[in-house]
């Protein structure tokens, strides 16, 4: 017996622990990499350029007139033409939403830090959020439309109001959901609240606020036309939305396929905006941003 | 036997006042569950004690409380020879390692032994010597920048006890910390936290349910027994032997385990009544 234990624990393990602690600094075939992002690129890029074939073929085939469904060149021709318009409700647009959801992020977040100070302070407060949340935002729009000084104004209540909750339910999830042994390290150290808040609390809710940045900056575009629908305002100081209406009523439906086209570029630039601030605070760290090898 | 006597405590130091004296001590959970009862623990200044037991005995609850987590439901605790803030807690002379690293994974190793010296307000650059200091002593010094992720599982408790030894604590509580790791690792710490507690005469309380690790370790154990969690033994281990890997192999360490194997049986023996 002694001579088992004695070869199991005469040699130090010293080179093993070493061979296996060494961190994956190997970078993977460039080669390999570069072929991935371009397919990446190309396979979605493909598809799109594939369905555009297939909408312009069958337009010019089936023969539906132009005031039903234009093909894509009558779109694009559209765009064109109508840039001068359309470009400027884009902006009005672009800034309705973005600055809703700026407000949102700061209003969202100092809530959540607020509501997590205390479960009685949540216990009390939560539920306005909630109503506010599920009440849809078309049903309070006339009322804020009374209330606000000036249709821009309402527009960004509305969108703010939509993109509000989910940085807000996510701000509070990610604040709450801090490891316990932490917490318990931060009191073993005598953290004060500002240091518990500032060096744990926001750090460890990153994850959950980009989720919530994600979602509210979706809403935020999703609020801003359906709210100015709802407005129904018109004139110079007009967003998409409302070219969208006008298009509609004057059956120039290559220009309302333009703004919609519009509209889905400005949803897939906040997305990839989003989703790049994501990537650049959690790429380091979370297990989100990493790619999983085995 | 002809291998020098260790360093074990001097009888000299047995006249300074204990780091941890605790009296009476019960703890009751906010569900009902009697954690502690009545466990009285006095902890001198140098020793490597062991809290020993099966799973639900206490011993982290125990360990906790001598870290100033928690309330107590009874008795009292005191930190003798520490300084007490206003919140009646020990201030600075003690350190924690969890069964879990515990590292925040947004900071860089060096980030996360920088967060008790941040706590009390000593920057990045006023602290990096002895960041450094605590990152070599645990063999760590060229993984400043590495994000925990980047680092093996034993890598990152030594993370964790660098964080704990920067602030050149008198008393190290040790929760199972090496419970998770593989045996070779675990043997390498441990190795790694002997030579630490012998070299900075450093006081240990390591918590563990392994008999080979306590006998291994300490020169005294503490066996508790569970339903509810209380001191069954608490007894010296003195060996004549240095610990080390002759140590391990030594018919001295297998009677110690034997031993303390014996205690250990019968605090669950005698529990289950």
């Amino acid at each position: 017996m002694s001579d088992v234990t004695d070869t199991r624990h005469s040699a130090p393990p010293t080179s093993a622990p070493a061979l296996q602690n060494t961190p994956p600094l190997l970078a993977p075939n460039a080669r390999h990499k570069h072929r991935d992002l371009m397919l990446k690129i190309l396979i979605p890029i493909g598809v799109v350029v594939c369905l555009i074939l297939i909408w312009g073929i069958s337009v010019s085939v089936s023969g539906v007139p132009q005031y039903i469904l234009p093909g894509p060149l009558a779109v694009a021709n559209a765009l064109y033409t109508d840039w001068g318009t359309l470009f400027p409700a884009l902006l009005i647009t672009a800034k309705i939403t973005l600055f809703s959801l700026l407000l949102a992020l700061i209003g969202g977040c100092a809530f959540a830090i607020f509501l997590v100070q205390s479960r009685w302070i949540e216990t009390a407060f939560y539920p306005i959020a909630v109503i506010l949340q599920v009440t849809p935002v078309v049903a309070i729009s006339p009322l804020i439309l009374i209330y606000a000084p000036s249709t821009q104004s309402a527009l960004l209540i509305c969108a703010f109001l939509v993109a509000f909750f989910p940085i807000l339910s996510n701000m509070v999830q990610g604040l709450k959901s801090v490891d316990h042994n932490l917490l318990n390290l931060f009191e073993l150290y005598g953290a004060s609240r500002w240091q518990t808040l500032f060096y744990l609390q926001i750090p460890a809710a990153q994850p959950y606020f980009m989720t919530g940045l994600r979602i509210g900056g979706g809403l935020a575009l999703i609020a801003a036309v359906v709210a100015e629908f709802a407005a129904g305002s018109a004139g110079a100081g007009s967003g998409l939305a409302f070219r969208l209406l006008e298009a509609q009523f004057r059956m120039n439906i290559p220009r309302l396929f333009a703004a919609l086209l519009m509209l889905s570029v400005l949803g897939v630039a906040i997305f990839a905006l989003t989703s790049f601030i994501a990537w650049l605070t959690l790429h380091r760290w979370h297990e989100s941003s990493l790619k999983r090898e085995n | 036997m002809i291998v020098p006597a260790p360093s074990l405590p001097l009888p000299s130091e047995a006249k300074r006042r204990p780091l941890v004296d605790m009296r009476a001590v019960s703890k009751m959970f906010s569900t009902g569950t009697l954690a502690l009862s009545d466990m009285s623990l006095t902890v001198q200044s140098g020793e490597f004690v062991s809290l020993l037991g099966p799973s639900g005995c206490g011993k982290s609850t125990a360990l906790r409380i001598i870290a100033g987590l928690g309330d107590i439901s009874a008795g009292s605790i005191d930190w003798p020879s520490s300084r007490i803030n206003a919140r009646g807690l020990p201030e600075g002379d003690i350190s924690f390692v969890f069964q879990e690293p515990t590292l925040m994974p947004w900071q860089t190793v060096f980030g996360n032994v920088h967060l008790p010296l941040k706590l009390r307000g000593i920057s990045r650059s006023s602290a990096r010597p002895a960041i450094i200091e605590a990152l070599a002593t645990v063999g760590l010094a060229d993984f400043a920048d590495a994000y925990p992720r980047e680092l093996s599982g034993g890598m990152k408790m030594r993370v964790s006890i660098a964080r704990a030894l920067v602030t050149k604590p008198k008393l190290l509580l040790m929760d199972e910390p090496f419970a998770a790791l593989d045996e070779i690792t675990r043997q390498k710490l441990n190795d790694d936290v002997l030579k630490l507690w012998r070299d900075t005469g450093i006081t240990v309380i390591f918590v563990t349910h392994s008999v080979f690790e306590s006998a291994y370790l300490s020169n005294r154990i503490v066996v508790m027994k569970a339903r509810p969690g209380r001191v069954h033994a608490d007894f010296p281990l003195v060996t004549s032997l240095s610990r080390d890997a002759l140590y391990r192999s030594s018919e001295e360490y297998r009677q110690a385990c034997e031993n303390v194997s014996k205690v250990l049986l019968d605090a669950i023996g005698s529990g289950e009544h």
